[in-house]
């Protein structure tokens, strides 16, 4: 019971864990590909993804082909950097404001990536993925200092921040509407609230090259973190006495999150919850230590998303529903579960 | 190790928190601060450990000035137990040991065996070994700081400073504590109320209203006047028949 039960050598977990998640996700990616309105043979997704990695020139139709290799694999590897993003920006967030409802979606940085994005588009000021993403970047780190400032003002318990987080929401919501209401005609007022809603339809290789390397960059700084993330347990003062720069970790981490929550609600709009459950649900698995919890949140950010997404395409045929509104119908309770749960450990 | 503060002091708006306090404490020394509720105890001990914004004054360890020491360097030195530690994560108590090394460890320099050698023999110190994979939350009171003071320990420290330690412990382990401390080879300051016990540090610090108002042995500070004017209380100065030590028994002065 001693010294056998720490974490062994590093090999130990990450063959215990790290195999059957990355096999869960393998599963998921192909799953994303093969299932949809049209369902694509297994044996014909492999074809495409040999001819593509390994010029093997099986002869594929060349829609179908299409459809795998241009429209449904980049979809899917997109989802899966939005989920895994998504979740780490949840787990960041909750250490490091200590508080188990922290999510970029409940705080408001969403909100204000989403009002960011549509004012760059809307108001045409300078355009492109580059544009729009730098857009929703200036807009969620405005949302989130407003929301920081007011809770702070507030009295900065746990309740406050929340309560912050709303008004934050309804003032960069209300934004939005506002700019939509003002340039937008009624083409473009649909695309943009259907966008908003959350979105994967649009999703091209191009997005899959800006949402990757953005989730990569925030995995490999947060793993950098897991110490630092951990020493926050028992609150900022406890932090600094264990030897953490609480200021600079704070923006390091916070303006991480931030961008990656900008850069995915520039690519598929506002994704509510999977911030907030799926790190809830791998604390259960994992425990509170951030060296487990990151990666496993990040792996089943992704595969959530990924099953929201191949979801919202086959739930009603012929039509696709928005993955905001799946993951919501999932997160919803999971919300409601969270909150009995911490109320029972108050 | 060795700490000098020179004029240090904090203010809370315009409210002057704690003012001009100046002290040399060498190194290996046990210092005790005592003081009234709200006499400005734990203020003093955060602004000696470095982790208050905007301090007045200079705290050095031996000799270098702690502002030009960067946050890690200072975890190294000095470890801090603050009076109360809360959290709502569900950590085991050896979780909590644990980080007490996060200072010495890095992305680089992960845990290992030496570190789990060290959290097992802190959390012995404290007799807590057979709780290491207790909850934090079904851990009572007294068990929260002893893992605490553990977790401190792991910190492997020059100078620990303990705000109230004694709080909360039952009486065999508040006596356990202080003779741990006593024995541990590195400098200690620590914040008590219990007076019989602040006779066993080296030198104690009186605090009143945010000034050190006496500092020096035991026996010197705590005078029958200081402690009427001070702590409000009269005092009968007791002998223990059976190894000669004085003690205290106090009586309330009416306000
Ligand atoms: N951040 C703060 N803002 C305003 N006032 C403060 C702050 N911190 C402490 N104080 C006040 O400063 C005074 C000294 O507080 P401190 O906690 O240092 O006292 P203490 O001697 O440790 O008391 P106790 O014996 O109750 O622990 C108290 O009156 C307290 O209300
Ligand atoms: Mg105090």
């Amino acid at each position: 019971m001693r010294a056998a039960a720490r974490p062994g050598p590093l090999m130990r977990p990450l063959v215990l864990w790290g195999v059957p998640g990355f096999a869960a996700l393998a599963v998921a990616i192909l799953a994303g590909v093969v299932i949809g309105e049209t369902p694509l043979p297994f044996g014909m997704v492999a074809a495409v993804f040999a001819n593509h990695l390994l010029e093997a020139g099986h002869v594929v139709d060349p829609i179908d082909a299409g459809i795998i290799w241009n429209y449904r694999l980049p979809r899917t590897l997109v989802a899966a950097a939005c989920g895994a993003g998504l979740a780490l920006s949840g787990v960041v967030l909750q250490a490091i404001v200590r508080n188990a409802l922290a999510d970029p979606y409940l705080l408001g940085v969403s909100a204000g990536a989403s009002t960011g994005a549509v004012a760059v588009t809307i108001l045409g000021l300078g355009g492109g993925m580059i544009g729009i993403s730098t857009g929703a970047f200036v807009g969620a780190t405005l949302a989130f200092a407003l929301v920081a400032a007011l809770a702070r003002a507030a009295g900065g318990g746990s309740a406050q921040l929340v309560l912050a987080g709303i008004a934050g929401s309804q003032l960069f919501n209300a934004l939005t509407s506002f700019f939509i209401a003002k340039s937008a005609n009624a083409e473009q007022a649909r695309g943009i609230i259907y966008w908003l809603l959350g979105n994967l339809s649009g999703v091209r290789w191009p997005d899959v090259s800006l949402a990757l390397p953005v989730v990569a960059c925030g995995f490999v700084i947060c793993l950098w973190f897991v110490r630092a993330l951990d020493a926050f347990t028992f609150g900022t003062s406890s932090a600094a006495s264990l030897g953490i720069s609480v200021r600079r970790v704070q923006v390091v981490l916070i303006g991480m999150t931030t961008l990656m929550t900008a850069t995915m609600v520039s690519l598929v709009g506002s994704i509510g919850f999977v911030g907030l459950v799926i790190p809830h649900a791998m604390r259960f698995l994992t425990g509170p230590g951030h060296a487990r919890l990151i990666p496993a949140s990040a792996l089943a950010g992704a595969v959530f998303l990924i099953a929201a997404d191949v979801t919202s395409r086959i739930i009603i045929p012929g039509q696709v529903v928005p993955i905001g509104v799946v993951t919501a119908l999932v997160g919803a309770p999971g919300f409601a579960l969270i909150l009995i749960h911490n109320r029972s450990r108050a | 190790m060795k700490l000098s503060a020179a004029g240090l002091g904090w203010q809370a708006g315009h409210r002057m928190i704690v003012e001009g306090v100046s002290v040399e404490i060498a190194a290996g020394e046990t210092f005790g601060l005592v003081g009234p509720n709200g006499s400005g105890k734990s203020t003093l001990l955060r602004l000696m450990a470095g982790l208050l914004p905007r301090p007045q004054g200079v705290v050095q360890l031996d000799g270098t000035p702690l502002t030009s020491l960067p946050r890690r360097e200072i975890a190294r030195r000095i470890a801090f137990v603050e009076q109360q530690a809360e959290t709502t994560e569900a950590l085991r108590a050896r979780d909590v040991v644990a980080l007490g090394r996060t200072p010495w460890l890095s992305a680089l320099a992960p845990f290992g065996a030496a570190d789990v050698g060290i959290v097992a023999a802190s959390l012995r110190q404290v007799g807590m070994e057979d709780m290491a994979l207790r909850a934090w939350s079904t851990l009572s009171g007294g068990e929260r700081q002893r893992v605490q003071i553990a977790r401190a320990l792991a910190q492997q420290p020059r100078l620990l400073v303990l705000d109230e330690p004694t709080n909360h412990l039952d009486i065999h382990h508040q006596l356990a504590l202080l003779r741990l401390i006593s024995r541990l080879p590195v400098t200690v300051v620590l914040a008590l109320h219990d007076l019989n016990q602040a006779m066993g540090c080296d030198r104690l610090g009186v605090m009143e209203a945010g000034r050190m108002v006496a500092c020096g042995p035991p026996a010197r500070v705590l005078t029958p006047d200081r402690l009427m004017n001070i702590f409000r209380v009269r005092a009968t100065r007791l002998k223990d028949p059976d190894d000669g030590a004085s003690l205290f028994r106090f009586h309330c002065l009416e306000d």
